[in-house]
């Protein structure tokens, strides 16, 4: 089975869009390194941080897509000493580009994490982190930066639990106060009250890299990328069955066959792609070729850039055992506290695990459908929204593979499953 | 995330909260039934001023503190 992170970047022809990708792929954890690729941070105070934000149009990469500078001045209009997060968690099994970033540049998602700390004058910074990143490296990194005077606030790193939705931003601000990485209510806001009741900012750490570089290079370069509606670029992790699967990035607005040539392009027929990752969309092969890499691009195919997660389906795997493992592994993965998510996330792995495996009628397909109108719109957060999602477009997209399931077929030719559910478990 | 173009305000779950009682459905059953695991369900959370009043007692009265009125 190929690999879906051979965490390396497949650069070459990305000359033009390659903002966090460049100079090289290779390694920045050196501080030297760093400083020789990008040069110092200019020294500006807390309004040219949010006038940068506001100008660059930055939004977030986390998957959300939210405007940096609104997290900002929410923020800043809430009372008492704020406290900033670089997420790293990627709780996403298909999803790497986050991993990459704290591999190879770990001091820009550090200088936009003092950036952001300065424009909020924030008194606490914590780097938030999947349970994979070595942590010791990490602070090998901050040892570095600290003799050097980089950062003038104190960061604690965390490394985030092993779950599925350990990124989702009520979650962060409950574990890093002490309680279980579990979502909350969503009122009041983490920006008004957040780790430890105060005020909170919440980044993904690409999005805190791009402002890095922002600030050294300003608003104008980083709009000369993308598109006017979604400047800059995007990390990708690029899966399945293309040639060399692994982190791409691409500006907002590359037409989606053009992302996956960045990765090697397709090794075989296509018959489907997953874009946004487990709470993402499944498209046609039609959909793809004429879609582009932009939230008003895709949303009339009902899909998002999200976090940058696309896996390539070849023909002669079955997408409803791909999507049955998924689903059986999302349901596993809710966190448990809320009704709905809890009671109707199994039974609806269960209706699709009986049709993927040969046992089930068209009931059972009716069955979920139902179940999933229970589900949507009913938790703390959008675990249940975001499962539905991916299963309902993934029972449009493989439509005719139902059909032979409930022939009692199925168009596998190998046992292998492509989508990664428990990649170190 | 259902959009209403009334104003006024809207009867919302902390569902990391709720456990099902179902006092809401029985206080309210103007706007909340329950699903088949007796959480509710609440096809139009707006109240009308007409309900105002059994929306607050229903509020007031969750034993799990789940239900609240928000008028945003």
């Amino acid at each position: 089975m190929t690999t879906l992170f051979d965490e390396d970047v497949q650069s070459d022809h990305v000359a033009r869009h390659s903002a966090l990708t460049g100079p090289s792929p290779a390694s920045q954890r050196e501080l030297q390194a760093h400083l020789v690729a990008h040069g110092a941070v200019p020294v500006m105070d807390a309004h040219a941080v949010v006038q940068l934000a506001v100008d660059s149009g930055l939004a977030g990469h986390g998957g959300a897509g939210f405007p940096l500078y609104r997290k900002l001045e929410a923020v800043n209009a809430s009372r008492g000493r704020a406290i900033v997060v670089a997420n790293g968690a990627e709780g996403e099994p298909a999803s790497a580009k986050d991993r990459w970033l704290l591999a190879r540049r770990p001091h820009l998602v550090l200088d936009g994490l003092q950036l952001v700390a300065r424009a909020t004058n924030a008194t606490d910074a914590y780097l938030y982190v999947n349970h994979r990143v070595p942590v010791t490296t990490l602070m090998d990194v901050l040892a570095e930066r600290r003799r050097a005077g980089l950062d003038p606030v104190p960061v604690t790193i965390v490394a985030a639990p092993d779950v599925f939705i350990s990124g989702e931003e009520t979650a962060v601000v409950s574990h890093l106060s002490g309680s279980a990485a579990l979502p909350r209510f969503k009122s009041p806001r983490v920006t008004e009250r957040g780790v430890r009741g105060r005020p909170t900012l919440v980044s993904n750490v690409e999005t805190l890299a791009l402002l890095a570089l922002i600030a050294r290079r300003g608003a104008a370069w980083f709009r000369a990328m993308g598109t006017a509606d979604s400047p800059g670029t995007m990390l990708l992790t690029v899966g399945g069955a293309v040639r060399a699967p692994g982190i791409v990035e691409a500006g907002h607005g590359t037409p989606l066959t053009d992302v996956l040539g960045l990765a090697g392009g397709p090794s075989t027929h296509l018959q489907a792609v997953l874009l946004g990752g487990y709470h993402g969309t499944w498209i046609t092969t039609d959909g793809f070729a004429s879609a582009r890499l932009s939230r008003p691009d895709l949303s009339p195919l009902g899909a998002s850039p999200g976090a940058g997660v696309m896996v390539a389906l070849s023909r002669g795997t079955c997408g409803l055992v791909e999507m049955s493992t998924v689903m059986s592994y999302l349901a596993e993965e809710s966190a448990g506290q809320c009704g709905p998510c809890l009671n109707g996330l199994p039974r609806i792995a269960n209706q699709l695990k009986s049709v993927a495996f040969g046992h089930g009628d068209r009931r059972a397909v009716d069955e979920m459908l139902r179940l999933g109108g229970l589900v949507v719109g009913r938790g703390a957060c959008h675990h249940p929204d975001g499962s539905m999602r991916f299963l309902r477009s993934g029972l449009r997209v493989f439509a005719a593979e139902v059909e032979l399931h409930l022939a009692g077929k199925c168009s596998r030719t190998s046992d292998d499953v492509v989508l990664p559910t428990a990649v170190t478990r | 995330m259902k959009t209403t173009t009334a104003s006024g305000p809207r009867v919302v779950v902390d569902w990391t909260a709720c456990d099902g009682r179902g006092l809401c459905a029985e206080l309210l059953p103007e706007l909340i039934s329950r699903d088949e695991w007796g959480f509710p369900l609440i096809p139009d959370p707006t109240v009308p001023a007409s309900l105002r009043d059994h929306a607050d007692r229903a509020v007031a009265t969750c034993p799990r503190l789940a239900l609240r009125l928000s008028s945003t």
